[in-house]
């Protein structure tokens, strides 16, 4: 029986766990929600260590030692690279929930068969599931967005893909249930085994066929998964803390995803069901269209008379690591008394919110970063819109073009700015391969080159015209 | 199904809503930070990795226990590390930025 005092300290940590998430409401209080978070595990660390089944203290003090010799370096990393750590975190947390899901079952099989009850049975089966086919779909999903040799890159598809894929969920499903009428029957032996297998194989599946700008949603799927397979353990145990945590990181994945969806006009059964990536056919257009590029000193000149400046960043900045420079435009705008401010759209980068912590990594004010809906309808007053590694986020087909993959999705309006400038790597069109209306239109000038280097050189552009006064 | 099983359900069901509804308030600055806590939170599955790894079970089943608990107690440490990291560079803009006095 587990004691009075460790009970309290579970229901405390519980309430902590809800306080951290409350604090992240806003920038100025979110410190504090990690705080709690820590209070929360370590309260709740400390309490099951004290429970008095719990020995091998060396065990526990070795596992916890190479849990910090790790995960250390791991936060450690550099900013672009947050959203593969974050797949990475969530293979790591879907192989725990898996471990623990199948010792408990194999430790209760042989000491208490009558534990496992069809209600624990299938709390048991949904964690394992759902904790392997996380752990392997995090670890692809980490791959491609590492850019790992081995790891395709681009959506793998196959004839018959969503069949085979629903075929072997299917089939796992059909196992478990079986494994759950009768846990102590001889063939459960091998089906338990076997259902692991199916999970495993079924997490890759799931993420070959997912591009990159569909990222932000799976990765908000996965974190999802892990919180859900971390509610069935808790079932499992008994445990309302584990309930609760694992429920509150699973409503957090789902409001993301959904959050995602939205922002990409998808809807929520179409990436469930893995139609992911489908999206990103191209097709190609046949009229010959024609871009006009602008010097960088002719940019800089109509940045300079500007009044108000809307930035537009998107995975673009990341991969260049421009934001960086973006910060030294932005001081050099700032100081000739240029309102400056940055439209995030909703997936723009690899991961949810990705552009805002790249751009207050490089010391923007978050009170300048400015979210879609919010920048929409000044747009028409914005003297010049700049693109920085942004695509489909702004293209104006989305709004226009029926036809167009992206048809209905919402964009930042950079169209309607009295003038606009996109830095773009070369003339060949995007990873997706779609056309973007905007770069063909009159108000539009484009400049070729790496993002980084371009606003470099209009940064030098600034200032030297600043020492001219 | 016994009361205590029905307990659970409940918990979840109410946990699931104060989630939706906790989550939903949250500053869409803060998601990718967000992402991480919930990160490092989910990993209370170290309580279930703790209980197995320290019990006095068969050792293979412990092995299980200790790759799961060092598994979780990675997360925990750089979630709730890197969430603090991240959460450290938002800044507003009251503090001496450079050129923010000429800002008209």
């Amino acid at each position: 029986m587990t004691p009075s005092v460790v009970q309290l300290a579970y229901l405390v940590a519980s309430a902590l766990f809800i306080f951290a998430l409350h604090w992240m409401n806003t920038p100025a209080t979110a410190r504090k929600g990690v705080y709690a978070g820590v209070a929360a595990t370590t309260l709740a660390v400390g309490a099951t260590w004290a429970e008095p089944t719990v020995g091998h203290p060396l065990w526990i003090i070795g596992a916890i030692a190479a849990g910090f010799v790790v995960g250390v370096p791991l936060s450690l990393v550099p900013l672009t690279a947050v959203p593969q750590r974050t797949a990475l975190s969530h293979a790591f947390g879907g192989v725990a929930a898996g471990l623990v899901g199948t010792a408990e079952f194999y430790l209760r099989l042989a000491e208490n068969p009558a534990y496992l009850t069809p209600f624990r049975m299938t709390a048991l089966i949904a964690e394992i599931i759902l904790g392997y086919l996380t752990f392997t779909g995090s670890l692809m999903a980490t791959g491609k967005l590492q850019e790992v040799k081995w790891v395709p890159q681009r959506p793998v598809t196959f004839p018959g893909q969503n069949v085979f894929n629903f075929g072997l969920f299917a089939l796992a499903i059909v196992l478990a249930v079986t494994v759950v009428i009768n846990p102590t029957a001889p063939w459960a032996l091998l089906a338990f085994p076997a259902i692991i297998a199916l999970a495993l194989v079924f997490g890759v599946m799931l993420i070959i066929p997912i591009g990159g700008a569909d990222m932000p949603t799976v990765i908000a799927i996965l974190n999802s998964y892990a919180g859900l397979s971390a509610v069935a353990m808790g079932f499992v145990l008994d445990s309302k803390l584990l309930i609760t945590a694992g429920a509150l990181d699973g409503s957090s994945g789902l409001i993301l995803a959904i959050i995602m969806c939205k922002a990409m006009n998808r809807s929520f059964t179409n990436v469930l069901f893995g139609a992911f990536g489908q999206v990103q056919q191209a097709k190609a257009s046949g009229e010959e269209k024609v871009y006009k590029s602008e010097t960088i000193e002719g940019a800089a000149q109509v940045l300079e008379q500007a009044n108000l400046v809307v930035i537009i960043p998107g995975y673009g900045m990341a991969v260049a690591q421009a934001q960086h420079k973006v910060r030294e435009l932005y001081d050099q705008l700032k100081k000739r008394g240029i309102t400056v401010k940055f439209a995030i759209h909703p997936v723009a980068g690899r991961m949810p919110g990705h552009m805002n912590v790249l751009l207050a990594e490089a010391d923007i004010p978050y009170t300048d970063l400015v979210e879609m809906d919010e920048i929409n309808p000044d747009m028409p007053q914005v003297d010049v819109a700049l693109v920085v590694g942004a695509n489909d986020v702004v293209n104006p087909a989305a709004r226009t073009d029926k036809s167009s993959p992206i048809y209905g999705m919402p964009i930042i309006d950079a169209d309607k700015a009295r003038s606009v400038f996109a830095i773009k790597r070369s003339k060949n069109p995007g990873f997706a391969g779609i056309d973007n209306a905007l770069y063909f239109s009159d108000r539009t000038w484009m400049l070729f080159g790496d993002a980084k280097n371009v606003i470099g050189e209009l940064v030098k552009e600034l200032a030297g015209g600043s020492g001219m006064h | 199904m016994n009361n205590e099983m029905w307990a659970t359900l409940y918990v979840f069901v109410l946990a699931s809503f104060i989630g939706l509804g906790v989550i939903r308030r949250v500053s869409r600055l803060l998601h990718t930070p967000l992402m991480s806590l919930t990160n490092a939170i989910s990993a209370i599955a170290v309580v279930g990795a703790i209980l197995i790894t320290g019990g006095d079970y068969p050792l293979r089943i412990r092995i299980l226990g200790a790759v799961a608990l060092f598994a979780s107690m990675t997360n925990i440490v750089s979630g709730f590390l890197i969430t603090d990291r991240m959460l450290k560079m938002f800044k507003s803009e009251k503090k001496p930025a450079g050129g923010g006095a000429e800002r008209s």
